[in-house]
């Protein structure tokens, strides 16, 4: 099957110029969505999105329609979309923020329409200054459109919608630290129980938080049903998933592809995505799902790009980010940087998470850059077996949130993968690929 | 009397009426006081703690969690170059090393006449461009040494500031577009202020 068969549901509009306006969202069919839904009860309308099987797009995908379900019934009720996006390498919501605001709101109208919620929040990360524009530009024009505010569309129904920027923090993406963001406070995950959210979530009462792309997918399955979205893709993952893919390759970018048809191969390779890797080097490893995930190596590129299946092979889809490393990227360094990516990050309420990760890095530093000893990769493993006992995926959890136990996934593959290129650092006080 | 300018005053309490609480628009009124003194100010944490309804060191232990707030002064241009996984893997360290001897200053310091501070930053969600360059949060996408060269020299003779405006991550949103806020919840917030207020002074009597 051709790679750019499949209907193009997020990214049908990128082409123009001006996607982010109104005058072309309208000429493009915007908004025939919503005017179908306020026709239909909210029930129908989250029928139609939990037999399309959404899977939600943030990271861990869990199927919306089911989350929409457990929303508890409340007098008060919240829909908050997450756009902090800030998994390293993810960067397709960036897309759908800037390029396609009006489709976002759209969505987010149509979810809070069936949630039967009043008002709904945006939070989109602090660094999209354009984003932050375009989205609240959006919200403008939908209101004097008649698309928001009380009475939507004549249809009774009334949604406000606020979007409020975050300001530099990666855990603010773990769904429970938005809230503390959007409440005011610092960034700190919230403890477990309640799991949900949509039992208690922003200010206590029933919230449903959902991912930029998952809203962004709404129109779609509103005009055409959700077994046209079902069709799409197989098994569990169905529709197209956006892949923001970076890293040794000739054409990093953001590709819209169908679910599971495709494989690792073809988004690295095909001359309409990836394009292969600069120079023709050979792949040497890639990261499936953004940094949290544990790593694959060559022998998987024929691995389908689906949740489960990648699920199976121990690793993750995750946030749909892909890093491609090839034989001219040094596998310890890679490593290292990630480390110090959750070293800066960690929210610093669970020891095993804020001892730990300034630990790992500290002793995957000194390997990269010289003093590093062979009983450093010993230590490395029993650090991580500490985070993460056992180190199976998915993690077992000794914190309060996942950040923690995915710190130990990157160190812990590129050792099992690459334990020589550990081995040539530590013979050579330091990086071989300087 | 009030620290903010009146725009920004007048703003800030258009946001705080957004929200279903007060204390929920701290973010973004701490980025509008950035916006105006371009960084996280004494005073202007007092105001933030007067309009969200909590204390100067609630509001100074919240920016000090958040990587945007600076809590002491910058200079007028915060260059960004992101060393993430992605950049890192096309030269983004090399990158901001370039940055470092250019702008002659260290990583996470400002130079001396006060218009550059250069951070190495984690990613910015914009890894099609990397290694990624952002200035006052606007993404000027220089991949290369030889770009980046020739941005700061258009920064510098101030040839870009109608793309890269001063500090504050908003400031482009009231330009543009401005907030969309009933006329009615904005008054109703008003007079639930004014009553704590007057609530307030009772209680000090
Ligand atoms: C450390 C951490 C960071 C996360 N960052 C993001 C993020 O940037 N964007 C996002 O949508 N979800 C992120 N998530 C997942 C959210 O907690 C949540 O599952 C998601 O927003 C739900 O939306 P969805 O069901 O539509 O995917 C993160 C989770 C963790 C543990
Ligand atoms: S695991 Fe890390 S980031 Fe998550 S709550 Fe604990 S300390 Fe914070
Ligand atoms: S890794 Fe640098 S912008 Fe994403």
């Amino acid at each position: 099957m051709a790679v750019l068969d499949a209907p193009r549901i997020v990214t049908s509009r990128l082409a123009y110029e001006d996607s982010h306006t109104l005058a072309r969202y309208l000429a493009t069919g915007g908004y025939a969505a919503l005017r179908k839904a306020l026709s239909l009860h909210p029930e129908q309308v989250a029928a139609e999105v939990d037999q399309a099987s959404l899977l939600g797009r943030g990271g861990a995908g869990f199927p919306a329609g089911r989350k929409w379900s457990m929303l508890r019934p409340s007098e008060i009720a919240y829909l908050v979309v997450n756009g902090d996006e800030s998994e390293p390498a993810t960067f397709k919501d960036h897309l759908l923020v800037e390029r396609d605001p009006h489709q976002l709101v759209e969505g987010v109208i149509i979810a809070a329409y069936a949630l039967q919620v009043n008002r709904a929040f945006i939070y989109l990360r602090g660094e999209f200054a354009l984003g932050l524009e375009r989205v609240q530009t959006a919200l403008n024009e939908a209101y004097d459109h008649g698309a928001l505010g009380r009475d939507v569309f004549g249809s009774g129904f009334s949604l406000d919608i606020v979007v409020h920027p975050g300001a530099g923090a990666y855990i603010c993406g773990e769904e429970t630290a938005l809230l503390e963001g959007l409440e005011g406070k610092r960034g700190f995950p919230r403890i477990k129980p309640p799991f949900f959210p949509a039992v208690q979530g922003l200010y206590g009462e029933p919230t449903v938080v959902n991912n930029v792309e998952t809203m962004s997918n709404l129109p779609w399955i509103v005009l055409n049903g959700g077994a046209a979205f079902a069709a799409l893709g197989a098994g569990r993952s169905t529709g197209t998933r956006l892949f923001a893919l970076a890293g040794r390759v000739n054409r990093p970018g953001v590709y819209e592809v169908e679910m599971v048809k495709n494989t690792f191969r073809d988004l690295i390779y095909d001359p309409a995505l990836g394009g292969g890797v600069p120079g023709d080097r050979p792949v040497k490893a890639f990261i499936p799902g953004g940094v949290s995930a544990p790593w694959f190596g060559p022998d998987q590129l024929d691995l389908p790009l689906g949740q489960d299946e990648v699920g199976g092979q121990g690793s993750m889809l995750g946030s749909g980010s892909v890093v491609v490393l090839d034989d001219t990227s040094c596998a310890v360094r890679a490593a290292w940087r990630i480390t110090k990516f959750f070293s800066r990050e960690s929210c610093g309420q669970c020891t095993p998470c804020r001892e730990g990760s300034g630990w790992i890095e500290r002793a995957m530093y000194r390997l990269e850059h010289g003093g590093g000893r062979v009983e450093d990769l010993d230590l490395l493993l029993d650090l991580c077996d500490n985070i993460a006992p056992g180190l199976t995926w998915p993690p077992q959890q000794t914190t309060i949130c996942v950040l923690g136990p995915s710190i130990p996934s990157s160190v812990h593959a590129a050792i099992e993968m690459f334990k020589d290129e550990f081995l040539a650092h530590v013979e050579t006080q330091g990086c071989p690929f300087d | 009397m009030s620290h903010l300018r009146v725009d920004l005053r007048q703003r800030a309490e258009e946001l705080v009426a957004l929200y279903p609480r007060p204390r929920s628009a701290m973010l973004p009124l701490l980025h509008l006081v950035q916006e105006q003194d371009g960084y996280v100010s004494p005073e202007g944490i007092d105001e933030v703690a007067e309009l969200t309804g909590t204390t100067p060191a609630d509001v100074r232990g919240t920016a000090s969690f958040y990587d945007m707030f600076h809590l002491e002064p910058v200079g007028r241009y915060v260059v960004g170059v992101c060393t993430n996984i992605a950049c890192l893997l096309a030269g983004g360290e090399e990158l901001l090393a370039h940055a470092a001897r250019r702008l002659d200053c260290a990583v996470g310091s400002t130079t001396d006449d006060g218009l550059f501070t250069l951070e190495e930053t984690e990613c910015l969600a914009d890894c099609g461009h990397a290694p990624c360059v952002t200035v006052n949060h606007r993404y000027v996408r220089t991949t290369t040494p030889e770009a980046f060269d020739a941005m700061i020299d258009e920064v510098r003779s101030g040839r870009r500031d109608h793309e890269i405006p001063d500090h504050g991550t908003l400031v482009r949103v009231r330009r543009n577009g401005g907030l969309r806020v009933p006329d009615e919840v904005i008054a109703a917030e008003r007079a639930a202020a004014k009553a704590a207020r007057a609530r307030r002074l009772e209680g000090a009597g």
